[in-house]
């Protein structure tokens, strides 16, 4: 039996952190988005495909440039959702749905997934969930595609020499702060003027 | 609008690996994963291949239809071991040399093993997807491996929603057209009418979700502890299949082990 | 909550001075309800879109979703508790049926709840068949959900909510996205499940008649959400029946008054289709002859030109046509565009569809001609390839066999076949409005919006001239026009994806009136509008036609085929 509908039993208005444990709407918003930048990047590579193909044949590492697009679900979740692991739930789920469009799932992808997202994970942890502005949004795409770059250089790339590795890696890291980081910020700034952010901390932070 | 269609995750699937649990799919599509991972030699990648490719009889898709469905992922192996050919310092006779790129006999061997090896990683996954219900594999995260079942369901509500998003997908490019956009020609505007689908697909999504979220909780979703309506059955299909699976990854080990061609990847 | 336990009677909800205000708007959605509402009561509750029927029923289902846990105040109570303690207490359901389905079988899906309130393993399955039965959906439990119809994937949420045993059933607009069909169907599920077991039931729809012999009690919100009136089903109606006409609520027996078109359409419809019945509907008031006014006549005619009002000139016609969803890739249809094209430029007639084997056909053997002035209104049951036909005569698809071919009037300075026009010729010439509004929007302001359409015009007049593009002051005085017209000269600086309901339909047209094309095809414009939204649209609809516009509408509302006094083309009967 509860008392007056108001607020302070459940969330703690202001600035501050807001709770920081996930509710049903969080979860599934997550779950959701994971799974249309899963769609998005899946069209985005049938369109690029031949692209792709083309400067990944003629020089490798240039392959890092695009690799931002993987990397978008982890950086979309944290700016949108805002809850410790948000990030990561949403990169590892995109990962994985990505995996199932492209009939390429497997283990590897849940592991890229979980490195990626930490990388973004990690850089909002750094601000305690309270920073969301374009500077840490950048900067958690750019420890993505970091992320990114060196462990499919350990994984994958491990013949080549070793400055085409330190290439890969700038690039993808270039790469996700711009795609994953700066551009995913606009994203979320024109998602909040459309209101379909209402029943979430990033859509009340706006007000 | 051009018709591009999921593939349908959720259709019936048959076959012998259809009826193994997918707990021990996906422990087994693990194992031999991480074998591959962690070697870089071309006999274990070799062996754990054969391997796979026997367990693939399991699937219950004739040679033709593996084929058509595997054919990105054997392009994407073949692209990759191109880009070790190029990028790689071993030695060896030059048998290309254009610009700054050489290959060399040393160079080609080490891209042949890294495509061999892009194609024994893959297909571990692939055998799994091809043959799990995505209902039934969710039910073996949550129930048997106890992953948190708030966020598996909604994973499972959400990749439900997927084949809604690529029809929608197909309607949003009519619709766009209906208005005169992404008449443009070249890259760039290319490039911003995909964005602007995209953004629209995504704002409709994140409407569903929110909608989907009020229908899980109304229906008492995350309220407390729950049960289970479907069980796992555990049987003679997943000894079989997970002694399939332990020989092929020990077995790959064993071999290259007793050549002495065994190599870490850090080695 | 057992199996075996007794059947539950109703839940008594009770709303004390409760308030609902939105962080950032300017008006509380509700303010002080105060009411009770006793067990087993039937209530249906109407008032204005935007009244905040919905936030009361979310809040009385204990979901609604408050970003920042300050805009509930009073109590709302359900048996003396917290909604948000009685899970499994209260069943609710909303309109759209794509996220009332969270599972992939039919089966699991209505479980879904069952496991949440930890129902024993044993005692799920024996629910979950009585309660598909008692929805009326004879469906194996491994049946995909994504193979049901709208009508039926409410149903099975309703199956979902019924086999919770709710002793509260909340429905917000649950028909709102259901062809009339469905509606019944639904409906009288409702009404069995509430009258057997007694659950009290508060029901929001702007639909009045479908609801009025199941509910006992009607309560009616004014547009500051405030309780108007509160009473027995029948005094009520009677009561407030002004206040709900002027609301938009469709009350029984009641049409808006629109005005008729000045040229009503001839009852001898040229327009065939597959298994058609009776391919018209005469309109009520005989229309006089017309002469008949053959494409070449008017072929001297520019598609600049202003036409006659009432001409009746073919403009659009389709022979033998089949259409289909499926299509060619996209590049394959780029592909045939640019040859297409080439052929046009030589003075050849563009070559002939090859014929796609193996497509699945959503409508064939259509033949039909779209006459400026005129409207035509495509019906038939759900399935039988209304919007698809739509989309093909808009040269959004391409034909899998037969033609449509632009009169030289509408085609002008481009190819005859719709679907070789490109963004700019396409949107001058067809305007096509989606059933859905935010599938088209494109731009982030109401204004920004209806400009877009005539910047596409000037920069095709631009390149096809290598001129400068003239001047936009005819641009400016035609978007401030239909702000004006369409009333949303306040709204011109919102985000259009924030506007309501009513009001993104009515952008939606805008958008594409904008660029004054002569013929407007719309699939199901009114389709879950209320009242206030469907007049607006008729008017607006009307004054096109009177322009001499050909209207082409996908429809399954009979008052809007009247208003329009549309020649009817019936598929797949």
């Amino acid at each position: 039996m509860t008392q007056v509908r108001s607020t302070t039993a459940r969330t703690s208005p202001g600035r501050g952190p807001r709770t920081q444990s996930w509710r049903v709407v969080d979860i599934v918003v997550a779950a959701v988005l994971a799974a249309v930048c899963a769609v998005i990047f899946w069209m985005w590579s049938n369109l690029l495909y031949p692209v792709v193909a083309t400067s990944a044949v003629a020089y490798p590492p240039s392959a890092g440039l695009i690799s931002g697009g993987w990397l978008v679900a982890g950086t979309l979740g944290a700016l949108i959702i805002r809850k410790p692991g948000a990030a990561l739930f949403c990169e590892l789920l995109a990962a994985v749905l990505e995996g199932f469009l492209g009939t390429h799932f497997g283990w590897t992808v849940v592991i890229s997934g979980l490195v990626q997202g930490l990388g973004v994970e990690l850089v909002f942890l750094l601000t305690g969930y309270r920073r969301f502005g374009l500077l840490v949004a950048t900067l958690g795409g750019a420890v993505s595609g970091l992320f990114l770059g060196v462990s499919e250089d350990i994984m994958y790339n491990y013949e080549w020499a070793t400055d085409q590795k330190v290439v890969y890696a700038v690039l993808t890291t270039l790469s996700g702060a711009v795609i994953a980081g700066a551009l995913m910020w606009f994203v979320v700034r024109a998602l909040q003027a459309t209101g379909v952010l209402g029943a979430l901390a990033s859509g009340a932070a706006r007000r | 609008m051009s018709t591009v269609t999921a593939p349908s995750m959720f259709a019936p699937r048959t076959g012998f690996l259809a009826r193994a649990n997918p707990v021990v799919k996906l422990l087994g599509a693990l194992l031999i994963t991480l074998v591959i991972v962690v070697s870089a030699d071309p006999v274990t990648n070799a062996v754990a291949l054969a391997g796979q490719l026997v367990l693939l009889a399991g699937v219950g898709l004739g040679p033709w239809r593996l084929l058509t469905t595997l054919w990105p992922v054997v392009l994407a192996a073949v692209i990759s071991g191109w880009g070790t050919a190029m990028l790689s310092t071993a030695g060896g006779p030059v048998l290309l040399h254009v610009g700054w790129v050489s290959i060399t006999t040393g160079s080609l061997a080490a891209g042949a093993a890294i495509a061999l090896r892009g194609l024994a990683i893959a297909l571990p996954g692939i055998t799994v997807l091809l043959t799990t219900d995505p209902t039934d594999l969710a039910d073996g995260l949550a129930q048997t491996l106890r992953l948190p079942a708030r966020f598996v369901l909604a994973a499972l509500a959400a990749l439900r929603l997927v084949e809604v998003m690529v029809t929608e997908w197909g309607v949003l490019a009519a619709a766009r057209r209906a208005r005169g956009a992404g008449g443009g020609r070249g890259p760039w505007n290319a490039l911003r009418e995909f964005g602007g689908q995209a953004f629209t697909l995504l704002v409709q999504s994140l409407r569903r979700a929110t909608r989907l979220a009020m229908t899980m909780e109304a229906r008492g979703f995350g309220a407390g502890p729950r049960t289970w309506a479907r069980t796992l059955h555990y049987g003679r299909v997943d000894v079989l299949v997970g002694a399939a699976v332990v020989l092929t990854a020990v077995g790959a080990l064993a071999v290259s082990m007793s050549l002495g061609t065994h190599r870490f990847i850090w080695q | 909550m057992t199996a075996a336990g007794p059947v539950p009677a109703g839940a008594a909800v009770e709303l004390r001075r409760f308030g609902w205000h939105y962080p950032g708007r300017q008006d509380a959605s509700l303010s002080e309800v105060t009411t009770t509402v006793a067990p087993g009561e039937r209530v249906l509750l109407l008032g204005p879109s935007g009244a905040g029927k919905s936030t009361l029923l979310q809040a009385l289902a204990g979901v609604e979703q408050d970003p920042d846990g300050q805009s509930g105040s009073g109590e709302v109570l359900v048996d003396g508790a917290d909604p948000r303690d009685a899970r499994g207490a209260v069943g609710f359901m909303h309109q759209d049926p794509e996220t009332q389905v969270v599972l992939s079988r039919v089966g699991d899906d209505v479980a879904f709840g069952l496991e949440n309130l930890a129902v024993p393993r044993e005692q799920i399955w024996p629910r979950v068949r009585d309660a598909l039965e008692r929805v009326g959906l004879d469906l194996p439990l491994e049946h995909p959900t994504t193979a049901l119809s709208g009508g039926q994937k409410q149903r099975l949420a309703l199956a979902g909510v019924l086999a919770m045993r709710p002793r509260l059933l909340l429905l917000d607009e649950p028909t709102a996205s259901v062809d009339g069909q469905g509606a019944q169907e639904l409906c009288g599920a409702v009404a069995r499940a509430v009258r057997d077991e007694g659950i009290t039931l508060v029901v929001v729809e702007h639909r009045v008649a479908l609801w009025e012999s199941v509910v006992d009690r009607v309560v009616v919100l004014d547009e500051h959400g405030r309780v108007a009136f509160d009473g027995p089903t029948h005094e009520t109606l009677h009561e407030a029946r002004a206040l709900l006409q002027e609301q938009g609520t469709w009350v029984p027996g009641w049409v808006p008054e629109t005005r008729p078109p000045a040229h009503r359409s001839d009852s001898r419809a040229p327009a065939t289709g597959t298994g058609t019945g009776p391919a018209s509907r005469a309109p009520s008031v005989e229309a006089p002859a017309t002469v008949p006014v053959t494409a070449t006549a008017t072929a001297t005619a520019t598609a600049a030109a202003t036409p006659a009002a009432s001409d009746g000139a073919v403009l659009l016609s389709a022979r033998d046509l089949a259409v289909s969803r499926v299509q060619p890739t996209r590049r394959a249809v780029a592909r045939r565009r640019r040859r297409a094209r080439a052929a046009w430029r030589r003075g050849q007639e563009a070559p002939e569809p090859a014929a796609v084997p193996d497509v699945p056909v959503a409508a064939e053997n259509i033949s039909l001609d779209v006459r400026a002035g005129r409207a035509l209104a495509v019906t038939g049951v759900n399935g039988a390839g209304k919007s698809t036909l739509a989309l093909t005569l808009a040269g959004l698809l391409v034909p899998v066999r037969g033609t449509v071919r632009a009169s030289a009037r509408l085609a002008g300075d481009a190819p005859r076949d719709p679907s070789l026009w490109d963004g700019g010729e396409l949107v001058a010439r067809v305007g096509t409005v989606f059933q859905h509004p935010e599938h088209q929007f494109l731009r982030p302001t109401v204004r920004q919006e209806l400009e877009f359409g005539p910047e596409q015009l000037r920069r095709r007049a631009g390149v096809a001239h290598r001129t400068d593009p003239p001047a936009t002051e005819d641009d400016a005085a035609r978007v401030a026009e239909l702000l004006h017209r369409l009333r949303l000269a306040d709204l011109a600086d919102a985000n259009p994806f924030t506007l309501s309901g009513g009001q993104k339909r009515r952008l939606s047209v805008a958008t594409v009136l904008a660029a004054a094309p002569d013929v407007l095809i719309l699939d199901e414009p009114t389709f879950g509008q209320d009242a206030r939204t469907w007049q607006e649209l008729v008017d607006l609809l009307v004054t096109e036609l009177d322009r001499g516009t050909a209207v082409v509408a996908v429809t399954h509302d009979r008052d809007l085929i009247d208003a329009l006094a549309a020649e009817e083309l019936e598929l797949g009967a």
